[in-house]
């Protein structure tokens, strides 16, 4: 009794199967498909670059299918394996691991199928392009707009990002290379993790034994908010200090307009994903390859004079 | 002698002496009211988590508990609710995911580990699908008064963590509830003989740990001027180990809230002397985690 339900089941589970798989069919003529696999579609910052690929896909004709890898290195790379098995024509992705994701990479290699990345990178395997983001030179810029606005002196406050992360590295790296040109000090530099309560409760702590600066540079948004926060109801007027964040969010925008902090970094995240997604599909329309294997975005100081320039983030 | 009996005070007091001598501005009294306001956030939350380990069971749930209640409570104060009606709603909301924890737990005679580890990522998950990931932030001068302001120079943080230490200290020294809870942590099956609906009393603690991380999340909200789903990422460590610090055993039965209240301000203490001392970032974690192994060390030798 058992092993003929087990075989019904077997036999049910098969013909699913190859119908489901000939249903799909061959696609028309000309009809390009790509797999889009992002580290998570939970994350506000990969469902911003989701929504920018799905509206470029529209614009260029072509279909996306994307998938939730839930942060696990090893659901993404059986994304990819699903993604050869369905025969897409290409793959963006922004891999959970520079390493991990390596051996998936070398797979689409093996099947021909060209594969971009974005925001992150991969540590191996044949890769089309990757477009990215300078956060370096990110951290340069900012430098940049607190020497111009202190007039090259000064002291400050830095927030670090999550330790360890690579943003929140390269960030300070190119932050305090700029900065070392000139005569503003540094009195202080801690992590707030890139969170908005850590930022304001940092601040409150550093105010205790730092009363003497003029700027404060935030390596996200997140933590410059909170910090804004903190000065207000420590009596610190935002227009006595400079204050910079990073990443241009709309609450920072919103902040910005009200005269509450004075500029961000945009690096144009949904620009990396359309510039991405449109290198890959010139690639296998025309064979065209793009102009550098790796191509990056460089990032701007918004501030009250620019606002327009900005993403609009929202939805 | 002393050592024994008080590890956990030794201990920060002896934090406290360090840090007055390495940091001028660390003895002040504008800071200590700061370090006191920072703490009362995990602090109110360790104060539910405390009902919750008494009965030998854990919340995992608390940070993420805080992000959909602290969202829920933002939408409330822009839909324009009356403050009370705003308070009371996010409690209930607390009180009711924590309701759903302690039900899954009792009468499904499923782990409290597994139970509030899952919560942890649905009430993420629906903080995000609530708001879209993005922040709700502005709010006005009236809510803003619980997070920001003061009551005759004393911040309105620290009046709610004082009250909220003293309501769970009369509950669990003079009600049924907080004797049963003990009771349930010392020996769940001699109290089950004895004819206690135990099941009742385990959903108390975990919906007083939810309301409680409710508590947080409107002192967070009202704070920080937003509510967002990403925020108390990580909380749950901090209120954790606010209370075992504060020499409430794991295994349940023993402990009390004024251990947690120690507890609380110890983690406050930490951060906030390692900002003061300016601890390159890599290096706050080694301290901070091993000022915790260190204080637990030392509250433990009062066992043997």
């Amino acid at each position: 009794m058992k092993k003929t339900v087990l075989l019904i089941i077997i036999i049910v589970l098969v013909s699913l199967i190859t119908f489901g798989s000939c249903r799909q069919g061959p696609k028309g003529e000309g009809e390009i498909v790509i797999g889009l696999s992002v580290p998570s579609l939970s994350h506000p910052f990969f469902i911003y670059l989701t929504k920018n690929v799905m509206d470029e896909a529209r614009k260029l004709g072509i279909e996306v299918i994307a998938s939730d890898a839930g942060d696990v290195a090893a659901r993404q790379m059986s994304i990819i394996e699903d993604f050869i098995v369905k025969g897409v024509e290409g793959v963006l992705m922004s891999p959970i691991g520079a390493d991990a994701l390596v051996p998936a990479v070398e797979s689409l290699n093996q099947a021909k199928i060209p594969v971009a990345t974005v925001d992150r990178k991969v540590n191996g395997g044949d890769v089309l392009v990757h477009v990215g983001a300078d956060n370096v030179e990110g951290g340069r810029v900012a430098a940049r707009y607190l020497i111009e606005k202190l007039g090259e002196k000064g002291n400050i406050i830095e927030l670090e990002g999550t330790p360890g992360a690579s943003p929140a590295i390269d960030r300070k790296k190119g932050f305090e290379e700029e900065l070392a040109g000139s005569n503003i000090k540094i009195l202080a530099s801690q992590t707030a993790e890139f969170q908005r309560a850590k930022g304001q409760s940092v601040m409150e702590n550093l105010m205790q034994a730092h009363g003497d600066f003029q700027g404060v540079y935030a390596a996200n948004d997140e933590m410059i908010l909170g910090a804004i926060e903190a000065m207000e109801a420590h009596g610190i007027s935002a227009s006595g200090v400079v204050a910079v964040g990073y990443d241009a969010i709309p609450d920072a925008l919103e902040y910005i307009k009200q005269g509450k902090l004075d500029a961000t970094i945009e690096q144009f995240p949904g620009e990396q994903a359309r510039k991405a997604l449109r290198f890959l599909v010139e690639n296998i329309r025309d064979g065209k390859l793009p102009p550098s294997n790796e191509v990056y975005i460089k990032p701007i100081a918004i501030d009250k004079s620019n606002l327009e320039q900005a993403e609009d983030k929202v939805r | 002698m002393i050592l024994r009996k008080y590890g956990i005070y030794v201990a920060f007091v002896g934090v406290i002496v360090i840090l007055s001598i390495i940091s001028p501005s660390f003895l002040t009294w504008r800071n200590l009211l700061n370090i006191v306001r920072q703490s009362s956030i995990h602090g109110v939350m360790a104060v539910g988590m405390t009902f919750v380990i008494l009965t030998a069971g854990i919340d995992l749930s608390v940070g993420s508990v805080l992000a959909l209640t602290g969202v829920l409570c933002a939408s409330f104060e822009h839909a324009g609710l009356p403050i009370v009606l705003i308070v009371i709603a996010t409690l209930a909301i607390g009180a009711l995911i924590g309701s759903v924890n302690g039900l899954i737990i009792t009468k499904g005679k499923v782990t409290p580990f597994v139970v509030t580890l899952g919560m942890m990522s649905v009430a993420r998950g629906l903080a995000h699908i609530y708001t879209d990931g993005q922040p709700i932030s502005g709010f006005g001068d009236g809510f803003r008064y619980i997070g920001a302001g003061d009551f005759f120079c004393m911040p309105v943080p620290i009046i709610i963590f004082v009250l909220t230490l003293l309501i769970a200290a009369v509950v669990l020294r003079n009600t049924r509830l907080g004797r049963y809870t003990y009771a349930i942590g010392g020996n769940e099956e001699a109290v089950w003989l004895s004819g206690i609906n135990v099941d009742r009393f385990k959903i108390a603690a975990y919906a007083i740990s939810g309301l409680t991380a409710a508590l947080g999340a409107i002192i967070l909200t009202s704070r920080l001027n937003a509510g967002e789903s990403i925020a108390g990422v990580g909380y749950e460590l901090d209120v954790i180990a606010s209370v075992v610090i504060g020499g409430t055993s794991l295994m349940g039965g023993r402990g009390s809230v004024w251990g947690t209240f120690v507890g609380a301000l110890l983690i406050g203490t930490i951060n906030n002397g390692m900002n003061l001392l300016v601890i390159p970032s890599y290096w706050q974690l080694v301290v901070k985690g091993s000022i915790i192994v260190g204080a637990a060390l030392l509250d433990r030798l009062r066992e043997k």
